[in-house]
């Protein structure tokens, strides 16, 4: 007994500054990516053949580009980035510069996520819009965001619960967070009590971000 | 008024060409409800998308108030079709949006002021019925509900054509009813032109007083919706209309060697006539009703009777050369139904 309320001490008090790196790297780089990836996943669906902007070729090269950086297996990608990080940031490691890999490896999936939810949208309601003589701008921004906006929202409750596992993976190259934690106390330092308490504290993360998106996109579904 | 001439639509795919619209002239005046008739695939789908250009048509012209809409550019295009409203079957409603949001889409479009639209969705909510509705969301609303928003909507803008898109077939009997009499009241009220397709007899029946039939990309028969459908001419026209009409079995008579059958069709005044018993009396032969339908159409009566004549040959040709002389239709049948 006495050596559990120990541990928990020990854990509660070593908690606190990864966890804030966890949050700040995902809540960033979540925040840069739908930036990025909601325009591109836009761009990459009414780009493609028989919708609102049809352009094969630029259709192509995004979808080429999508393609080829989700390939990348998170740990080479942060590596690969490495050039742009410094020129980002300034250095290549540290909880800042994880912003960037983390960024780059969402991207993509925030933008097949938003090109899903745009395609999914009846093709009758599009028609609609047209027939009343709205104009493509109009279109992406009365009609494709808001219908697809329930799904664009749950896509990026699970963007980041990714991101949250990613951001582990910087952490054990030297960018902080919880991932930094549980390599160097549990794994290195053979302390199975933090290594669990991180886990119990990933867990909580992900279960509370899940059930609070799953609630916006309840309001959101009418 | 709207005009279409040499109206041509070819879809260029890997597996060959489709040729979905050939020659097209049909001409459509104002305050007509013309209904466009034909089987899935004939090609009205096609057809009503070319009028508002969600198609673009391979090769033609349409005018619409005199002007060659298949020469505007894209701004001139979006201003055109702010004149033509148009409904469809699945009612195509934003659906994160609620009635009164949904009616109001297209005036925000044209960026009107608020007031002139608060205004407005009010007095399309009036007409359409849906008052109590106003804040629903399109998941709350039935069918029927949803159809009155969508023409709720269309008719927004004041447009002086309203197309529709099958825009009942998703509907009961009854709803579609009630959404005909709706359609019915705005062309009477509002004195807007209605263009619509379907595949239901029914529901041109109803409403239009033209009708044009398509067939595999052409109108293959056209006009006074009563007189098309009392006297068809073109063999696809006639499935439709008859298609009630008889798959005549042996089985039907005790002697069906002896027997002519016919099919009388009787127009108007001629519907209340005795014209059978009439017969009977005059010439003395056995007449056997094989199977009978009235129907009206745009509140005019016509009346569609197959019989079997039985008795003496000569007696028999002569009386049916009497009714063919009562102003009615009379057309020899062969025994599987199809005509002489």
């Amino acid at each position: 007994m006495e050596v559990l309320i120990e541990s928990i001490k020990k854990v509660a008090l070593l908690i606190p500054v990864p966890l804030f790196e966890t949050l700040y790297m995902v809540l960033a780089s979540t925040l840069f990516s739908v930036i990025l990836g909601l325009p591109l996943g836009i761009i990459t669906a009414i780009s493609e053949e028989g919708h609102i902007w049809e352009r094969r070729g630029l259709n192509r090269i995004l979808n080429g580009l999508v393609n080829i950086t989700r390939s990348f297996p998170f740990i080479i990608l942060m590596i690969a980035v490495f050039p742009l990080t410094k020129l980002i940031v300034g250095k290549r490691i540290g909880t800042t510069a994880a912003i960037v890999p983390l960024t780059i490896a969402a991207i993509p999936f925030v933008a097949r996520l938003v090109e899903t939810a745009i395609k999914e949208i009846s093709p009758g309601i599009i028609e609609a819009a047209l027939s009343m003589g709205a104009d493509i701008k109009q279109i992406i921004f009365r009609v494709l965001i808001p219908e697809a906006l329930p799904s664009i929202a749950s896509g990026i409750t699970l963007t980041i619960i990714n991101l949250i596992g990613y951001s582990a993976m910087a952490g054990a190259i030297g960018g902080g967070g919880l991932g930094n934690l549980a390599i160097r106390y549990g794994y290195q330092g053979f302390q199975e009590d933090v290594m669990i308490g991180t886990v119990i504290v990933l867990i909580l993360m992900v279960q509370i971000i899940q059930s609070i998106g799953s609630r916006i996109y309840n309001k959101l579904v009418k | 008024m709207i005009k279409i001439e040499g109206l041509y639509k070819t879809f260029w795919g890997n597996e060959g060409d489709v040729e979905a619209l050939k020659n097209i002239n049909l001409r459509i005046e104002k305050g007509d409800i013309f209904g466009i008739m034909g089987l899935s695939g004939a090609g009205k789908s096609t057809l009503i998308r070319c009028i508002n250009r969600l198609e673009e048509p391979t090769k033609g012209r349409i005018y619409i108030d005199g002007k060659d809409i298949t020469k505007l550019d894209k701004n001139e295009l979006r201003d055109m079709r702010r004149n033509i409203g148009m409904i469809f079957q699945h009612f195509n409603l934003l659906s994160r949006k609620n009635c009164r949001e949904n009616i109001a889409f297209p005036l925000k479009i044209m960026k009107y002021d608020k007031n002139k639209i608060e205004k407005r969705v009010d007095e399309l909510l009036e007409i359409v019925d849906l008052k109590d509705k106003k804040t629903a969301y399109p998941s709350q609303l039935s069918g029927g509900q949803k159809q009155r928003v969508a023409i709720a909507r269309a008719l927004a803008t004041n447009p002086k054509i309203l197309l529709c898109d099958e825009a009942t077939s998703a509907l009961d009997p009854n709803t579609t009813l009630s959404i005909l009499e709706l359609l019915k009241n705005i062309n009477k009220k509002l004195g807007i032109t209605i263009v619509m397709i379907t595949h239901q007899m029914e529901v041109i029946k109803q409403v239009c007083n033209k009708v044009a039939v398509i067939s595999d990309g052409s109108i293959i028969e056209e006009g006074n919706t009563y007189e098309v459908f009392s006297k068809p001419s073109h063999k696809v026209t006639k499935s439709f209309i008859q298609d009630v009409s008889l798959n005549l079995d042996k089985s039907y008579m005790d002697n069906p060697d002896n027997t002519t059958i016919i099919r009388i069709t009787f127009l108007d005044e001629k519907a209340k006539e005795p014209l059978i018993y009439k017969t009977i009396k005059k010439f003395d032969i056995e007449i056997n009703i094989l199977s009978g339908k009235m129907s009206s159409i745009q509140e005019r009566t016509y009346g569609n009777l197959v019989v079997g004549l039985r008795g003496d040959e000569k007696k028999v040709e002569e009386a049916i050369d009497y009714l063919k002389n009562q102003g009615i239709i009379v057309e020899e049948l062969k025994l599987n139904g199809s005509i002489n």
